[in-house]
């Protein structure tokens, strides 16, 4: 699990274009959107990318997404249980 | 010097006139349907077709300067619009001006071999247009996203009003690709049925493909009934470049704008209504702010989707039809409202008089329009 | 450097422009940065970004059409003071030959792939407008066209009759592109209604077309 965070950390800055962030910067429990990394509808649109791209999860119902996404936790916990 | 629109035409799914359209919508006839095409999607998804074989079958025997689905749309509609207009097109007096969002985008192939096709570039697409016609002045190409046709109008209303021009030929098109499909479900905006705008249950938008045009003159044209184009404005919501502002900005100035100095209420709103729920409770709160919520309003997206960069003339154009048969269209799709305010959104057509209507739309990028048309009798 | 020019208090003035191209970044004619290593686009953007210490996230999240004008319309507005006119009064009229031409061939790359919902957004030239009004709090008249080649008469025009008919009182106009080939261009002008203390010229046809060429 704490594997599969750090490389999320990586992935999600790659994804979402996070310049001069680094996976240190990112805590795992700490809310994805809103202030911090100053996420926004786009980038929750992406991170549905990105679980597609590399886990083969699909979702297509955006407020499902908004409890995935509230954190590296969280999603890392989602990806856990619904990988393929 | 009053701006009034002299000829007009548009192609939808529902028909090939402004008279056809109008009948097919009086009567509650939606031209959306289910659509099983792998060249454009994947999955099934509705949408809202040009027939392309009434459209060759209008368009055998010229030889068009463009035949892409693109080319046809705007040649056929300019010269159904120009059949009907006493303006010549070859006067320096008049100018061409086209709308779009993506032109000829499904022309586009991979990386590399499109920088030398000149018809991906829009200018390219409306100066053909205009020499087709032997107009001297170069061509005007507004791609504003979802505001262009609207925008497409006001520009040429005021470039009249301002003495540049007497006649201006305004033309707007876009056509369903796989390249606008993929984009709107990538962004999960797609609605499973037909669209149902200002719904509680909405769920997206359905896209439509379809062109429009029309002329503006200041010349008065000969016969009873005539529409005036009365003003307009555009407004930046300076908020986000794809999610609607949550306190109606943008649409809430260029609404002020727009009626600006007009001291009666207008008689309908026909509104941009694309039944996402972020945009259409954007509205309610724009039009809220604006005073305006009590005014009967509608969308035409139930009937015939989003035509993106045609949307702004073909919905004008319609509610100029409406206004001259003291009639309201009735929001297809609507069961239940559902909007962080209510707002007057008819289920069944009006049948009284109206003597003005207001257009708005807005779209990506932040950007909102408004205009205001007038009848004279 | 242009000639001094003597601007009418009656008429819109140019308060200040930017040009930016592959060789330097000029304000009002004069260098402020140029690209002595020949950095690719996106190098030279970051160059830019770091020299003029602007600190804003969304920013590596833009397409090079709108980092382009970002990039512009930031110098071009630095020391413009935000308050002297209504957000609604600020306009923005931009113009460019290849619309997102550039970006469009980047998503439809991606469609057979998996779709980028963050590369479609950018497939239509008018987001860099939308941009720079959210960075800068522009609420007035946009507008977007697509010319051959910079139509300076054209801008000219339209912008007098916005500033005659409309609620217009200042307005960041100009040409904007990032085309296939991934040449660039920026020039964006601060133009005033009713004059400025700091003035660089008139907004004039013949004005605009010796400082767009420099």
């Amino acid at each position: 699990m704490e594997e599969l965070k750090e490389k999320l950390k990586v992935q999600l800055i790659a994804q979402l274009n996070l310049e001069d962030i680094t996976p240190e910067d990112i805590n795992s429990s700490d809310p994805l959107f809103g202030e911090g990394l100053g996420l926004d509808s786009i980038d929750a649109l992406e991170i549905i990318v990105l679980l597609q791209k590399e886990y083969g999860i699909k979702i297509e119902d955006t407020k499902k997404g908004k409890e995935i996404f509230q954190s590296i936790d969280t999603l890392a916990a989602y990806i856990t249980e619904n990988r393929k | 010097m009053p701006v009034y629109l002299e000829s007009e035409n548009i192609i939808t799914s529902l028909g090939f006139s402004v008279e056809e359209n109008l009948k097919a919508m009086g009567e509650g006839i939606s031209g959306i349907r289910m659509c099983n095409n792998p060249a454009l999607s994947d999955q099934p998804f509705p949408v809202s077709l040009v027939d392309k074989n009434r459209l060759d079958a209008a368009l055998s025997g010229f030889s068009l300067p463009d035949d892409s689905t693109f080319g046809k749309l705007v040649f056929l509609s300019v010269r159904e619009a120009l059949k009907g207009s006493s303006v010549d097109p070859s006067d320096p007096r008049t100018v061409f001006i086209l709308s779009t969002t993506k032109g000829n985008i499904e022309l586009m192939r991979g990386k590399g071999s499109n920088a030398g096709n000149s018809r991906l570039l829009l200018w390219h697409s409306a100066e053909q247009i205009r020499r087709y016609y032997g107009n001297p002045n170069k061509a005007i190409v507004v791609s504003n996203a979802c505001i262009s046709g609207l925008l497409a109008m006001i520009a040429g209303q005021r470039l009249i009003k301002n003495g540049d021009y007497d006649h201006a030929v305004i033309v707007g098109a876009d056509v369903v690709s796989k390249f606008i499909v993929s984009g709107f479900q990538s962004f999960l905006s797609l609605s499973t049925n037909p669209c149902k705008p200002f719904d509680r249950d909405r769920d997206g938008l359905t896209l439509g493909e379809g062109a429009g045009t029309v002329v503006l003159s200041n010349r008065r044209p000969d016969r009873k009934t005539v529409i005036e184009l009365v003003s307009g404005a555009s407004a930046n919501d300076a908020n986000h470049i794809s999610g609607p502002s949550r306190t109606g900005e943008g649409l809430f100035i260029a609404l002020k704008q727009a009626l600006k100095g007009i001291v009666e209420d207008p008689g309908f709103i026909s509104a941009h209504g694309t039944a996402t729920p972020f945009n259409d409770d954007m509205e309610s709160i724009a039009l809220t702010r604006a005073g305006l919520a009590h005014i009967p309003a509608n969308s035409l997206k139930g009937f015939i989707g989003h035509t993106l960069g045609a949307a702004g003339i073909i919905e004008s154009l319609i509610g100029a039809g409406c206004l001259s048969e003291n009639m309201m269209l009735k929001n297809m799709g609507l069961q239940h409202q559902g909007l962080v305010n209510a707002l007057n959104t008819p289920i069944e057509n009006l049948k009284q008089p109206f003597l003005t209507f207001v257009k708005t739309a807005s779209g990506f990028g932040g950007c909102n329009a408004a205009a205001l048309f007038r009848k004279h009798e | 450097m242009p000639p001094h020019y003597f601007a009418s208090m009656n008429n819109p003035v140019i308060r200040k422009y930017v040009s930016v191209d592959k060789r330097s970044v000029k304000v009002n004619g004069t260098d402020l940065l140029l690209n002595e290593q020949g950095a690719d686009f996106g190098e030279f953007m970051k160059q830019i970004y770091h020299a003029c210490s602007i600190s804003y996230l969304k920013f590596f999240k833009m397409d090079p059409q709108s980092k382009l004008g970002f990039v512009a319309a930031k110098i071009l507005l630095q020391d413009d003071d935000r308050d002297r006119f209504e957000p609604e009064e600020k306009a923005i009229v931009l113009a460019n030959s290849a619309s997102s031409l550039n970006t469009d061939e980047k998503y439809f790359e991606s469609i057979n792939d998996i779709p980028s919902p963050a590369v479609f957004v950018y497939t239509l030239p008018n987001i860099v407008a939308g941009e720079i009004c959210i960075h800068h709090n522009l609420k007035g008249e946009n507008t977007f066209f697509i010319q051959e080649e910079f139509d300076i008469q054209f801008m000219v025009s339209y912008l007098n009759i916005l500033f005659s008919t409309t609620n217009t009182r200042k307005a960041i106009a100009g040409w904007v592109e990032v085309d296939l080939d991934d040449n660039y261009r920026a020039f964006l002008m601060d133009v005033e209604k009713e004059g400025s203390s700091e003035i660089q010229g008139n907004f004039t046809v013949d004005f605009i077309h010796q400082i767009f060429k420099l």
